[in-house]
């Protein structure tokens, strides 16, 4: 069996073997070919934007995706948000020693194809490999750099005024659900499928339509309570949400009801809210609904002046309660 | 129909609330007894939906809250031993015992495992003969039937690396324990569903015909939750005494004939050893003398000890009824459930961690 041993780690002929074989073959292009210590990208106009996140995700492939496309697309979306249109990825490994390398070769395509769809380019990397057991499988670290070219947009939740509408681009809880189904603990049979996605389309589109989008994030871990609560972390406004509003696939809510989780906590790898003006905000729920990965998008609450800073659900019963943080572990590698 | 959103009709939840609101003629004061319908009740903003003069309070049945400090402490100290592997359920983790938490010694290398049933620990213990797999036995008339499986399998299956370090609890006399408490005056009951459904709705009978005190056995759901509170507080309003059975879907009368069997195969009522509450006569269950060699505490010699540390902390009058979490001088200052200085705090579905996760604080 083909497997990664500890001399492919060693940064001799192994090394330079396995980056050869698969990481050259798979992320070819001209900046990754100078093959030097540093690759030298151009000149980029305008503001950059540098995002980095480690990917450690159990199991390494789920329904829906796998730690390849993964750590791609959590990093351009990472840049998409701000408004950053994403360039240059790097990507760092870990590896168990053991593992066979054709599976290393599935999550590099991935990898590869995921950053094509993007329009990134993969312009540096590196590899190491450790003992049995140091760590799991494959861990992979992505550092992306993008860049805003609209010198006067600068999205932050200082912009945020009274009467804002919050957006969601559509169900929540999918990704962290799909991989807590396929966990061995568990071992639940269901058809949950991780949202994972590229969202730089989507964002970009909504940016085209208005000036008025005050932020956007992804809502990873900590699910879209966690991110709503840093929206209004430094204002002195609070957030209405409206329960009935926010979509949750029946077979994550069966899930999360059995196990006794909250949706509204659980990560999502596709999906962006947004809070924009009351004037823009139909304009961008119609644009949003044209792109494949917003069909669902609602507006699901809104900001209003009530300064104890809070985000406050009202229940699909018609009672009120407040949504605060993510406190505790829900679940360690999640992504 | 997805049995999940057909509980929440916003009709009949507007209908039931104005009903409650026209029967609630005092003040009254209903305890919740289970945990997990403290938690619906937060969840779904209940409390913010009744009258101001119905008062919700929430009472003894969460495992993990009720389970004595000794007991963690002798989990932690069995955790020290190198060929033993601890499986216990989540919640546990994170309970402080005197000086540490399974949690911190799990973070420093021990090996402990989350399970979710004891049967997986009975796995772990196949798959690893050359060790002894302790399982922590905590939880109500609910855990118990799967942990007696778990005890019962294993002894047919000849597997003698399985101990289960028992601290089962049962329900009925507990009410009845809180109900003679002259600290405590309680107007009707919430009765916890899911006991219910194992031992039946007869065992609890006893509350309204010796005390008079109206209680509804009840659901998870919104509907069934204000159903039951609109049945006390309407039972109260006329001065009825019954104990009612609205989870009738699951639960019968004598119970599950089935999980009571394996109860009563492998286990015999007890005395326990309740936090906050002490030593109480006929509420727990040990293991039978023929299921001897998967007791955890005569395998391993152990006597657990009773030690409680000074604290400020009130979980035990919390889990009375007596006082409800924002009583606390700690709650969300020291004590969150991060930093979780009582068992109240720890568990999902106790009472001060339900007030702030929803959100509850002063």
């Amino acid at each position: 069996m083909n497997i990664i041993t500890l001399e492919h780690g060693n940064g001799g002929e192994y090394t330079h073997e396995l980056v050869r074989n698969l990481f050259y073959k798979h992320f070819q292009n001209e900046l990754l070919m100078q093959q030097s210590d540093s690759s030298i990208l151009g000149n980029i106009g305008g503001k950059l934007a540098v995002t980095t996140d480690s990917f450690v995700v159990d199991p390494i492939f789920f329904p829906g995706g796998d730690i390849g496309k993964l750590s791609i697309c959590g990093t351009v979306n990472d840049l998409a948000v701000v408004g950053a249109k994403p360039l240059y990825i790097t990507a760092g490994f870990i590896i168990e020693v053991g593992l066979r390398i054709d599976i290393l070769e599935r999550i590099i395509i991935s990898m590869a194809n995921t950053a094509k769809e993007a329009n990134v380019k993969i312009v540096a990397g590196d590899t190491k490999v450790v003992g049995k057991g140091d760590v799991d499988k494959i861990y992979i670290n992505t550092t992306g750099i993008g860049v805003i070219e609209d010198n006067t947009l600068y999205m932050n939740s200082s912009n945020i005024v009274e009467g804002d509408k919050v957006i969601l681009s559509g169900t929540i809880g999918d990704h962290g659900m799909c991989v807590m189904s396929k966990r061995a603990e568990f071992d639940f049979d269901t058809d949950i499928e991780s949202d994972c996605s590229l969202l730089h389309i989507l964002v970009t589109d909504i940016l085209e339509v208005s000036e008025n989008v005050r932020i956007i994030r992804d809502p990873t871990r900590g699910g879209i309570a966690t991110t709503l609560n840093e929206f209004i972390e430094n204002t002195q406004m609070s957030i209405v949400l409206n329960e009935e509003y926010i979509p949750v696939r029946s077979n994550v809510k069966s899930m999360c009801k059995m196990i006794g989780l909250d949706p509204l906590y659980i990560a999502n790898e596709g999906k962006i809210i947004l809070i924009v003006s009351t004037k823009d905000a139909e304009k961008i729920l119609e644009v949003m609904k044209r792109n494949k990965l917003g069909l669902e998008s609602r507006i699901i609450g809104e900001v209003i002046g009530d300064n104890r800073n809070k985000v406050y659900l009202k229940t699909e019963i018609g009672g009120t309660r407040i949504l605060n943080m993510l406190e505790g572990d829900l679940l360690p590698r999640i992504c | 129909m997805n049995y999940v959103d057909e509980f929440v009709k916003e009709g009949l939840v507007e209908n039931i609330l104005k009903k409650i609101r026209s029967s609630a003629i005092r003040d009254i004061k209903i305890m919740e007894v289970c945990g997990t319908h403290t938690m619906a009740i937060m969840k779904y903003g209940i409390k913010d939906l009744l009258p101001q003069n119905i008062k919700l309070i929430s009472g003894p049945g969460c495992p993990v809250c009720v389970t004595s400090q000794g007991y963690i402490d002798t989990a932690i100290e069995l955790s020290y031993e190198d060929n033993i592997i601890i499986a216990t359920f989540g919640d546990m983790m994170k309970v402080p015992g005197t000086n540490s938490s399974l949690k911190i010694e799990k973070a420093l290398g021990r090996d402990i495992r989350v399970v979710y049933s004891p049967i997986q620990s009975l796995e772990i213990a196949k798959q690893n003969p050359e060790k002894e797999i302790v399982f922590l036995g905590i939880g109500f008339e609910t855990t118990a039937p799967i942990i007696a499986l778990s005890i019962y399998k294993a002894k047919n299956e000849n597997i003698n690396n399985y101990f289960v370090l028992n601290s089962i609890k049962t329900m009925p006399n507990i009410i009845q324990k809180l109900i003679v408490n002259k600290n405590v005056n309680i107007d009707g009951f919430i009765l916890p569903g899911h006991v219910a459904s194992i031992i039946g709705h007869k065992p609890f009978c006893f509350i309204g015909k010796e005390y008079n005190i109206p209680a509804v056995i009840t659901g998870f759901e919104p509907l069934d939750i204000l159903y039951a509170l609109y049945q006390v507080v309407r039972d109260v309003k006329y001065g009825k005494c019954k104990v009612e059975n609205l989870y009738s879907k699951v639960v019968e009368y004598e119970g599950s004939r089935k999980a009571k069997e394996i109860i009563n195969k492998v286990f015999i009522p007890s005395d326990s050893n309740w936090r906050g509450l002490g030593n109480i006569e006929n509420t727990g269950l040990k293991i039978l003398e023929g299921y001897k060699e998967f007791d955890a505490e005569k395998n391993f010699k152990i006597v657990i000890k009773e030690q409680l540390a000074q604290t400020q902390c009130i979980c035990g009058d919390i889990l009375k009824g007596v006082k409800d979490p924002l009583e606390c001088k700690m709650f969300s200052k020291i004590c969150s459930p991060s930093n979780p200085l009582g068992p109240c705090m720890v568990s999902l579905e106790g009472a001060c961690a339900v007030y702030y996760k929803y959100g509850l604080r002063r």
